[in-house]
């Protein structure tokens, strides 16, 4: 076999493409928003799974290959969700302050979460299937895609939107909160918890560790509340 | 540092166990995050090699959301054919969501020099 050919047997085999195509893409990505000002609509991960779409579509490489090497940093958010808990226990204090209004905010922004994405949907004309893939979308993806499924929705639909939702939030979060005059890190932090997940926490964690502490605990609190409220309420509603 | 990561995939592992055993309604790695932040609470303070390898990690989230996220934009075509509606749920409503929960928690807080 000829060096070339030899090239891309190993290359088609081993992890190590599309791992460094992840990486330098995140890294391509992080530039271009940094030189651009930190313009919210310049996402690093928005531009880095545009760059990698970019490669994969027109080269024909399927997606099931590229996770087979990327999944090594896929596999990675297991532990980095459990390390949560370090700038959680360092705002501790804080926390316990704030103990009930956050119980409640996020309760409120829960349901609202759920509500204003079937609310619109139905308006817009979505089948029921459809809303009930919507209906948990602010929620981490294993939970939401559980939710869905007993809801009667797609859970692979599911898990596209649970994606998008946590991009739009931390893309335009912090600027929609700017512009809503919330200042207090700590609201801060809990919104892009509770609205958009861990993409919106990654997001609140470059705010500072008060931030990024309150949306650790929105990740976890709103999967609990989504999980155990919306199927009751579904069935209410749709009786 | 080792010892750090193991610690980590440990609380993961107890809490993927955890959620199976008593079908918890969380993802196991929240449970494992639930673990490890009780786990602190009882040692008093956070050992400097966790700090450290937690704050690599953290540092980096975002990147650890590319490969799922690669996956929705190749398989775009296939999402819904209902693109009003996504776009609605999407947009205003997640920014919705996202204002509201931040605005309750800044009128119910007080800031520290308020009280």
């Amino acid at each position: 076999m000829d060096p070339v050919a030899q090239l891309w047997v190993y290359l088609e085999t081993s992890p190590l493409a599309a791992l460094t195509l992840t990486l330098v893409a995140y890294l391509a990505g992080d530039t271009i928003y940094r030189r651009s000002g930190r313009n919210p609509l310049l996402n690093p991960v928005l531009l880095a799974i545009l760059l990698i779409a970019a490669v994969l579509l027109p080269t024909g490489g399927d997606y099931e290959r590229y996770f087979e090497g990327a999944q090594f940093v896929h596999f990675l958010l297991g532990p980095a969700t459990v390390a949560l808990a370090i700038p959680l226990y360092k705002e501790l204090a804080n926390v316990r302050r704030a103990l009930v209004p956050l119980a409640a905010s996020l309760l409120v922004g829960s349901l609202t979460a759920a509500g204003t994405a079937v609310g619109l949907a139905w308006l817009a004309g979505a089948s029921t299937e459809t809303l009930a893939s919507l209906a948990p979308k602010s929620v981490t993806t294993p939970v939401a895609m559980g939710v869905a499924e007993s809801l009667g929705g797609l859970p692979s639909l599911t898990a596209a939107v649970v994606i998008l939702t946590g991009i739009v939030g931390a893309a335009l979060g912090p600027p929609v909160l700017d512009l809503a005059r919330i200042r207090d890190p700590r609201a801060r932090g809990l919104a892009m918890g509770t609205a958009s997940h861990g993409i919106g926490t990654a997001r609140a964690l470059q705010m500072g560790q008060v931030a990024g502490a309150f949306a650790g605990i929105a990740i976890g609190l709103n999967a609990l509340a989504t999980a155990v409220l919306l199927p009751l309420l579904w069935r209410l509603v749709a009786g | 540092m080792l010892t750090a990561f193991t610690a980590l995939l440990l609380c993961q592992l107890i809490g993927e166990g955890a959620v199976r055993a008593l079908d918890l309604p969380i993802p196991g790695p929240v449970a494992g995050m639930a673990l490890l932040f009780a786990a602190l609470v009882a040692y008093g303070e956070v050992p400097e090699a966790l700090d450290r390898v937690g704050r690599t990690l953290l540092a980096h989230l975002s990147l650890l959301f590319v490969p799922a996220g690669v996956g929705v934009i190749t398989h775009l075509g296939r999402i819904s054919g209902e693109p009003w509606a996504l776009l609605l749920a999407l947009g205003p409503a997640t920014l919705i969501a996202l204002v509201v929960t931040g605005w309750v928690m800044a009128k119910l807080a007080p800031a520290d020099g308020e009280r």
